[in-house]
């Protein structure tokens, strides 16, 4: 046993470099027994790179991980964990086909003489995940599961395991408000075992909650590290940044008494997913749409736009009703969708950048053959508009820094000049920097008469910028805040049903 | 997916391991040529390129479709079978048409028009299935192989079917013939390359071949007809399975059972040889015809050679496959620390 002060687990002036390009200079970091320590930073930070180091997934170009005082070489994740070193991954690392109880065990089955103990890693899979309050079932298979359930299979993997440090790299991205707080509570019981936690996030309100020590990287480089306590949130951000953040959110633009509806959705219904939603948009409005991940928003836009089947519900853009049937049909009514999925659904992570920015609207580069260089030209331009940072030349999309990747992404969603852009969490896993720059940009769609339809977990972010705010729980548009109504303990009451069903059907009556 | 793969990439992507990439199928073709030479200098006659690349034209015209479906990450395992039912229907057809129209050319063209239609119709069919059905590539045309295989066998009642003599004397210069010298298989084996590079890498069809390998879901999200663009990948092979196989019923005049047997396995392996990736989302046209050509010159250097024998044909292309597939992964993985 080290002694309760020593670090547990150690970076020694860690450096990192990926070609000739350094991404880590110098990093010291200790953890100790019983503290959360919380690492900040911007996308492109090196927070990933340097956690991976820790967990063994990467090796340090110099300097040295210690585990209580002792030089340790990780050569791969397996290493680590022999030594007590779990991290949780901010991108899911379970096998889909396998069961919770499989995957739980993966690799370190429990066995009787040559056969699995089915019986005994039940119990403790179920041991583990009621200590989440999760009712996810031991046999189900990992892919009928919801991205939050998995999440938390991933957490109760790490904490069967005899973990002395656990790394969580933005642990909280896909949960609902619920389990963010067993997740917390679970940190708390985990501290008082004496474990070391190192916890990486953006959201600054939880790491106000949480953490005990801090340390902030920018651009590879330690900037900051000490307590929690005597630092704050708005200290932290400009550490992070490099500069002042005053006006996180724009004014709203304001919306024309007479601004006509763009578009409407009437009576949608969406098998298993949404049981009933209407709603309208007005030119140069700001459409908030808040509740708990799968209250069916996602599902619902998704109908909407024909990239998913509706049983019912009519679509009508500008007054007329219009069929889209193909996400095609939607764009050549002007309609462009920022999917919430950056990495699956969003960009076609080996390919090169300009392909990817002129996927959705290749037409426009054809005659008949791909105009190479008027592609390249409108990419140059994107790069500009949309201020696309390439560190290195990025010969990739998976090269790219998250919130580059986000930022791409929204270039290729505007390159077909939409006059409604729908935007899906688009600042999950995104640091404040680019955020910043994300909300400026939704105001200047307005102000230039689009008009945005905002789906968010982020509950600041829905009140920072909507005009109005449409609520669904459960499969149900519960209702439609405006003014004043949108505040936080408003959207909750709706988001979780207390409040409002129906209200939709009493307002058209 | 390993997690710490993307963060390797950038080093991957020196200068050195991107050329080799590229030019490795061409480097590995001279290679061998060399070694061709070396055994027999007989290689390097006029007659035996012309004979060579005669031969690989088949094949080559056949991988050259196959390249469009891999890259947009589908799999048809039934061109083999495809190309003989093709045949059989053909030679068929011409028969009886001979009874109408003479041996002319109007038999013969109508007998060619009717190769591309089927061919046409059957890429299709495994193209709806697969994507209307949702059921995997593999398995449906594995199921569709078996079917036209079976197909020939029963048209041709367990036998052979023999082309009309008259119709073969006016149909044999598409294989025997040439054009400036050069054999008419190789010039449509070159225009099919030629045109499957330019839709492969010029046009918007050939770029949602690569997205829709590399990821479906980002296709879809796209606004990328997905299905009609895979289907269509399907129909194009077809298309090129009747092309080989017009060249290839004036060569023997007969279509069997026998006729095609593991043609699939060889356009795939002329596909992987050229770089194009298995799993989807890469493609390259050149690679596939150096590949068809590899694949047929290990056979003619054996000829050439007494050291090895031809029985081992097999082997040897089975070596030089493997091979070539490990040396470009392992120029992807290399210069990881």
């Amino acid at each position: 046993m080290s002694m309760p002060d020593q670090p547990l687990l150690a970076a020694r002036r860690i450096s990192r470099w990926f070609g000739e390009n350094q991404v880590l200079f110098d990093i010291d970091l200790s953890l100790k027994p019983g503290e959360v320590h919380a690492l900040l930073g911007e996308n492109g930070a090196g927070k990933s790179t340097l956690v991976r180091i820790l967990a063994g997934y990467l090796s340090p170009s110099d300097g040295d991980v210690c585990l209580a005082d002792e030089v340790r070489h990780y050569r791969s994740s397996g290493d680590a964990e022999a030594d007590g070193v779990v991290m949780i991954h901010q991108e899911l690392a379970l096998a889909e086909q396998l069961s919770v109880e499989e995957n739980i065990f993966l690799g370190r089955e429990l066995r009787r003489g040559p056969f699995l103990d089915r019986r005994a890693m039940r119990e403790r899979c179920r041991a583990a995940l009621a200590e989440l309050e999760t009712r996810v079932d031991p046999r189900a298979r990992v892919k009928d599961l919801s991205t939050s359930d998995q999440q938390m299979v991933e957490i109760a993997k790490a904490i069967t395991r005899d973990v002395r440090v656990l790394i969580m790299d933005e642990p909280t991205a896909s949960l609902t408000e619920h389990e963010v707080e067993v997740l917390f509570a679970l940190i708390g019981r985990l501290r008082q075992r004496g474990v070391a936690i190192l916890y990486i996030s953006h959201k600054l309100r939880e790491i106000e909650r949480i953490a005990d020590r801090v340390t902030v990287l920018r651009d590879g480089r330690l900037v900051d590290s000490g307590p929690m306590a005597g630092r704050s949130k708005e200290e932290l951000a400009r550490l992070m940044v490099g500069r002042e953040i005053n006006d996180m959110y724009p004014e709203r633009t304001e919306l024309a008494r007479d601004a006509p509806v763009v578009l409407e959705a009437r009576d949608m219904v969406v098998p298993g997913a949404v049981k009933r939603a209407s709603f309208s948009l007005r030119r140069g409005e700001v459409l908030g749409f808040g509740g708990v991940v799968g209250a069916g928003r996602t599902a619902l836009i998704e109908a909407l736009l024909g990239l998913r089947p509706r049983s019912q519900g009519q679509v009508l853009r500008n007054g007329q009703p219009v069929a889209l049937r193909h996400l095609r049909d939607a764009a050549r009514q002007r309609i462009a969708y920022l999917t919430e999925d950056r990495k699956g659904k969003g960009l076609v992570l080996n390919m090169g950048l300009r392909p990817n920015f002129t996927l959705l609207n290749l037409r426009a580069y054809c005659r008949p053959l791909i105009d190479r260089r008027r592609e390249e030209q409108a990419f140059q331009e994107a790069i500009e508009r949309f201020d696309i940072r390439l560190r290195t030349q990025a010969a990739t999309a998976a090269e790219l820094s998250g919130g580059n990747q986000q930022k791409l992404l929204l270039a290729k969603v505007m390159s077909i000049d939409p006059e409604i852009v729908i935007i899906n969490e688009p600042t999950r896993g995104i640091d404040v920097g680019t955020k910043h720059q994300i909300y400026h940009f939704v105001r200047e769609l307005t102000d230039a008469g689009c008009s945005v339809i905002l789906i968010s977990s982020e509950m600041a972010e829905l009140i920072g910028l909507s005009h109005r705010v449409a609520v669904m729980c459960a499969g149900v548009l519960t209702g439609v805040l405006e003014g004043e109504q949108i505040n936080e303990h408003e959207i909750m009451q709706y988001a979780s049903g207390i409040k409002g069903v129906g209200v939709d059907e009493q307002r058209r009556a | 997916m390993n997690s710490a793969v993307p963060d390797n990439k950038p080093i991957a992507r020196s200068r050195a391991s991107f050329d080799l990439k590229t030019w490795g199928p061409f480097i590995a073709l001279l290679a061998l040529a060399l070694l061709g030479v070396l055994i027999n200098p007989a290689f390097l006659g006029l007659d035996n390129l012309s004979n060579m690349l005669t031969r690989s034209a088949f094949i080559g015209i056949i991988a050259i479709g196959a390249t469009f479906v891999i890259t947009a990450g589908g799999l048809d395992l039934s061109v083999g079978s495809m190309a003989a039912f093709i045949a059989g229907v053909m030679i068929i057809f011409m028969n009886s048409l001979v009874e109408q129209f003479g041996p002319g050319l109007t038999t013969i063209l109508l007998g060619i028009g009717a190769s591309l239609l089927l061919g046409l119709c059957a890429g299709f069919i495994n193209g709806m299935v697969t994507t209307k059905g949702k059921i995997e590539a593999f398995i449906v045309t594995l199921g569709t192989m078996g079917i036209y295989r079976s197909l020939v066998t029963y048209l041709a009642d367990g036998g052979t079917l023999s082309l009309d003599w008259g119709v073969r004397d006016i149909y044999r210069p598409v294989y025997y013939g040439s054009l400036m010298g050069i054999p008419i298989p190789v010039l449509v084996f070159l225009l099919v390359a030629v045109v499957g590079y330019i839709l492969l890498n010029h046009t918007r069809f050939g770029r949602y071949c690569f997205a829709i390998g590399s990821n479906e879901k980002v296709a879809e999200y796209s606004a990328i007809h997905v299905d009609r663009i895979k289907t269509m990948t399907y129909m194009l092979q077809g298309v090129c399975v009747a092309l080989a196989t017009i060249i290839y019923v004036p060569r023997l005049g007969s279509a069997s059972g026998a006729t095609g047997v593991l043609w699939e396995l060889e356009a795939i392996a002329a596909v992987i040889i050229g770089g194009t990736v298995l799993k989807g989302g890469h493609g390259r046209i050149w690679g596939t015809v150096v590949g068809a050509i590899m694949l047929t010159m290990i056979g003619n250097i054996l000829n050439l050679t007494d050291a090895i024998s031809n029985y081992l044909n097999g082997t040897v292309q089975g070596i030089i496959i493997i091979v070539a597939v490990y040396l470009q992964r392992a120029s992807w993985r290399k210069s990881a620390p």
